[in-house]
């Protein structure tokens, strides 16, 4: 592609496509910081994977050996 | 985007996890986060969740944050590879433009058809093409500001817009169209 080539499609670009400030704000319509929060919330009462993981693992081993059940309460 | 300074005592204690630094610099730099997004999806409600999620990888991130770098662009940088990763996920049919360019802006020598082609063939593009050639050829950004964002060199993002603006004629050669 030559240099006239590439003005070319560089114009038929910018025919195609304005600017998006010709056709929306560039600035937020409202304050995002609420978002922001809530997700930073969401967040923060998250389960990590793997405590669900560990938990699923405690869970099948005392289905599968039920007699280790007791020798869990004598631990605690 | 402006590059403003902050007072070094905000950045410190962001850096330390302190959410009220780190409300701070949201509310100072949310617009500027978002008008440099929008310019890339071109999709203001997606922009919207992409400066949330931004500024999500930025708290979580908050400990790698260099103050002598300056906020702003590390934030452009985020912001940049936020809204790259909403692209790559988004299907190309969404791209079918709603901001095709209104029949007063266009030249009337170049058909809607034309247009509307040239729009959807520019939506399939890599994502890191596209952004790199809205950056520069739509938006007019300076190549400085553009190399900043995407972490490569001016002479890279001229690289990319070339290779996006090969593409684009070769896809609409592919159509029937003669560009």
């Amino acid at each position: 592609m030559n240099e006239h080539e590439q003005k070319r499609m560089e114009q038929l670009l910018k025919q195609s496509l304005p600017p998006i400030s010709v056709l929306a704000a560039t600035e937020p319509q409202r304050d995002l910081w609420p978002a922001m929060v809530r997700r930073l919330e969401a967040r923060s009462l998250a389960v990590p994977w793997f405590d669900w993981a560990l938990l699923a693992a405690v869970v099948a081993w005392f289905a599968l050996f039920p007699g280790t059940i007791s020798l869990l309460f004598f631990h605690l | 985007m402006q590059v403003m300074e902050q007072p070094s005592d905000v950045l410190r204690q962001f850096r330390h996890g302190d959410l009220d630094a780190f409300e701070a610099l949201f509310r100072q730099h949310q617009s500027e986060v978002y008008g440099w997004i929008v310019r890339i999806v071109r999709d203001p409600s997606a922009a919207e969740d992409l400066t949330v999620e931004t500024f999500w990888r930025i708290h979580r991130a908050h400990a790698r944050f260099d103050p002598g770098q300056g906020f702003g662009p590390w934030a452009r940088r985020i912001a940049t590879n936020a809204a790259l990763d909403y692209l790559k996920t988004r299907r190309p049919e969404a791209d079918v433009p709603d901001d095709l360019a209104s029949p007063q802006l266009a030249d009337p020598g170049v058909s809607e058809e034309v247009r509307r082609k040239t729009a959807y063939a520019f939506g399939r593009l890599p994502a890191k093409l596209k952004a790199a050639a809205t950056l520069a050829l739509i938006e007019e950004r300076p190549y400085k500001d553009i190399a900043g964002a995407l972490g490569i060199s001016t002479g890279a993002v001229k690289v990319r817009v070339f290779r996006a603006l090969r593409l684009l004629r070769k896809e609409l050669r592919r159509q029937g169209i003669e560009p």
